[in-house]
């Protein structure tokens, strides 16, 4: 067991929606205040990636899951708590200061249409990371490392000269990973990677990925909604519910005994090709707004175990009892009512 | 006879190069109480089926060859003023993207009680009682209240119930369903599916349910058709279909569906290789040989019947090897 690579501490990203200065102003009891709204997107995650692990995070629409991405990647400065890379806190380091990290670490986006340059050859959108990075590479350089990063992923390299409407979307994600690969990172972090795609070429995306992982001990942070995916990817999931974690488990663990209620109300839901009949678990009610938070354990509004100690108390991951290494935020279940 | 029968249906849109056929001799019949899944991947014509059905297909389409027969009447020799009649009347039709589909600046009542009154004779107040009863029908809460709200007001879950009580306002025979969960959290999924399910056997309807998502086939429908670049490739009962895929390229779809069959992260998914042809470039002989690793010299150059396999009851699928077919 390798140490982990980042450690995510108590992360918390609230997003200022409050306007300009004559938006925020409200009339309360007789006085003129300034009013701030935030959508409170992540609350207080705490994680860590172990190297060469497959870290899945899951959750609907809306869960701040993409959000923990962007910040782990530093595309957004948190409002609290930290993001280390290798012992390093990278949050609060200025851009020049992030450089070396963003060698290290890559993304690899859901939209492959939207994701590349379409006055961009193949070669130019492969090549800027590469000249960015490394100063000195020569040319001669370049044209090998290309070559060999498009043979990785299945595009051929003689298609360099073309551009992104040249490809199919299947395509296009290849070239989005590969730009990822170029400069050889150690991180990558995928948001919805192969949401976009058809069956088929999901499959072979999702194989590329893992193939790629083995030939360089990747580390990935994978961002998705599909728990099929996740079953098939990942070595261990996390489980978001408006911006909180419920559960962090292995794959394993996660589909053979999910603990928290909302892990089982959405390994229920998922539609099966067994051809056999499941009762999905009927959550009732709707996703409160991140706006403003429900008090104490923030699916208390949706859970038919909550009690008083839930609406009041805001639960600790805490490991359960078993062997599995799950850890779980949940009164019920640290009470053993569940 | 069915409630629908389409008989040997070409789409086909003239383009400046000559004809573009987008669906190619697709006959298949749906029942009263009926759910019938239409499955592929995109580009294969699933949402051109439906669209046909209801003379929806604009210019340069058109339907240039086959049949539609609706309750025993010719849906593709009707004149447009006879046909919305039954569009949106006997035959509705649910899309994907809920806040597409409804007018943001309306009330939903306006919208309920405008579908009906284009249909029928009724009074207002009359029309804002059966659209209570109808988002009743589709598990809304407090139903009076919610009629005079906007669709911003409601969530993607609850505004795709209010576009299935919408459909269902009309008393249709039919529901023509496109992607009707996708852009919808699996917990909602699995809601609107259960509740469509419910929906055909309480109202007497048939559903066609057009859908990329193999399991959302599985959960919902009875029957299925398979498409492949225009045609259909396979059609079968679902349960059939899905324990025993016999079309090649519909057991690869099957095998490189993630958390299916043998799934953990020791084995590679089982991939198609390529991908779905532009229907500008099908290749002669079975659209699908470029993929296919059963592919012999006779895939290359005729096209396959969809045909019976014996000892597979009812299902018809279009392939010169199909997968278990016992050769006698």
């Amino acid at each position: 067991m390798n140490g982990p690579i980042v450690e995510i501490d108590n992360l918390v990203k609230y997003f200022d929606i409050s306007g300009g200065f004559l938006e925020q102003l409200q009339f309360k009891s007789g006085k003129i205040q300034l009013h701030k709204t935030e959508v409170k997107a992540v609350n207080g995650v705490s994680l860590e990636i172990a190297q060469g692990e497959t870290l899945a995070v899951v959750g609907e629409s809306g869960c701040g899951k993409s959000t923990l991405a962007r910040t782990v990647m530093g595309l957004y400065p948190p409002t609290s708590g930290s993001v280390v890379y290798r012992g390093e806190r990278i949050d609060t380091l200025s851009a020049r200061q992030m450089l070396p990290y963003r060698q290290r670490m890559q993304m690899i986006f859901q939209d492959p249409y939207a994701s590349l340059n379409p006055r961009k050859s193949v070669r130019q959108t492969l090549e800027e990371p590469l000249r960015f990075h490394r100063k000195k590479i020569t040319a001669v350089e370049v044209d090998e490392r290309l070559s060999e990063v498009m043979e990785q992923v299945g595009v051929n390299p003689a298609w360099r000269h073309r551009f992104p409407h040249e490809f199919s979307g299947g395509q296009r994600q290849r070239i989005a990973i590969a730009r990822a690969l170029v400069i050889d990172p150690e991180f990558i972090v995928a948001d919805e990677p192969v949401s976009a795609l058809d069956v088929s070429i999901q499959a072979q995306i999702l194989n590329l990925l893992m193939d790629a992982q083995d030939q360089r001990g990747l580390t990935y942070l994978f961002i998705t909604h599909d728990l099929s995916v996740v079953r098939h990817v990942a070595t261990r999931v996390a489980v978001m519910y408006l911006g909180t974690l419920c559960e962090l488990a292995s794959t394993g663990g996660l589909y053979a005994t999910p603990y928290h209620p909302y892990t089982r109300a959405l390994l229920s839901a998922i539609p099966r090709v067994d051809g056999k009949k499941r009762k999905h678990i009927k959550l009732p009610g709707e996703i409160p707004t991140p706006i403003n938070l429900p008090s104490g354990c923030v699916f208390h509004g949706r859970c038919i175990h909550a009690d008083d100690r839930c609406k009041r108390e805001i639960p600790q991951l805490l490991s359960v009892s078993d062997s599995s290494g799950t850890r779980v935020a949940c009164h019920g279940i640290a009470e053993g009512r569940i | 006879m069915s409630l629908l029968e389409v008989k040997n249906l070409e789409v086909s849109f003239a383009l400046r190069h000559g004809d573009l056929v987008a669906l190619n001799d697709v006959s298949f019949t749906l029942d009263k109480r009926e759910r019938l899944g239409v499955v592929g991947e995109s580009g294969a014509g699933k949402s051109v089926t439906g669209f046909a059905v209801i003379n929806l297909i604009s210019k340069p389409g058109r339907i240039s060859k086959g049949e539609i027969l609706f309750d025993g009447q010719r849906l593709d020799q009707l004149s447009e003023k006879e046909m919305r009649e039954i569009r949106g009347n006997r035959i509705s039709m649910i899309f994907q993207d809920p806040m597409m589909t409804l007018n943001p600046v309306l009330t939903i009542g306006t919208q309920m009680v405008e579908t009906l009154k284009a249909h029928r004779k009724i009074s207002t107040q009359e029309a804002r009682e059966i659209a209570i009863s109808k988002l009743e029908l589709v598990h809304i809460p407090s139903p009076e209240r919610r009629l005079t709200q906007y669709p911003h007001e409601f969530s993607g879950g609850m505004r795709q119930r209010i576009i299935i009580a919408i459909a269902l306002i009309t008393e249709p025979a039919i529901i023509i369903a496109d992607e009707p969960t996708t852009a919808l959290d699996v917990t909602i999924q699995a809601e609107i599916m259960d509740l469509l399910t419910e929906l055909c056997n309480s109202q007497d309807m048939g559903l066609m349910l057009i859908t990329h998502d193999l399991g959302v086939v599985a959960e919902v429908t009875e029957r299925v058709l398979v498409m492949y670049a225009g045609k259909i490739i396979e059609n079968a009962k679902t349960a059939d279909l899905v324990a025993n895929p016999m079309h090649p390229y519909t057991k690869g779809l099957m095998n490189a569906l993630p958390g299916h069959g043998t799934c953990d992260r020791d084995n590679r998914l089982q991939q198609i290789p390529g991908s779905m042809p532009n229907l500008t470039e099908i290749a002669p002989g079975c659209s699908f040989h470029p993929r296919c690793d059963f592919c012999q010299d006779i895939c290359k150059e005729t096209a396959p019947e969809l045909r019976k396999i014996a000892g597979s009851g009812d299902r018809l699928v279009s392939c010169h090897f199909p997968v278990g077919e016992q050769v006698q």
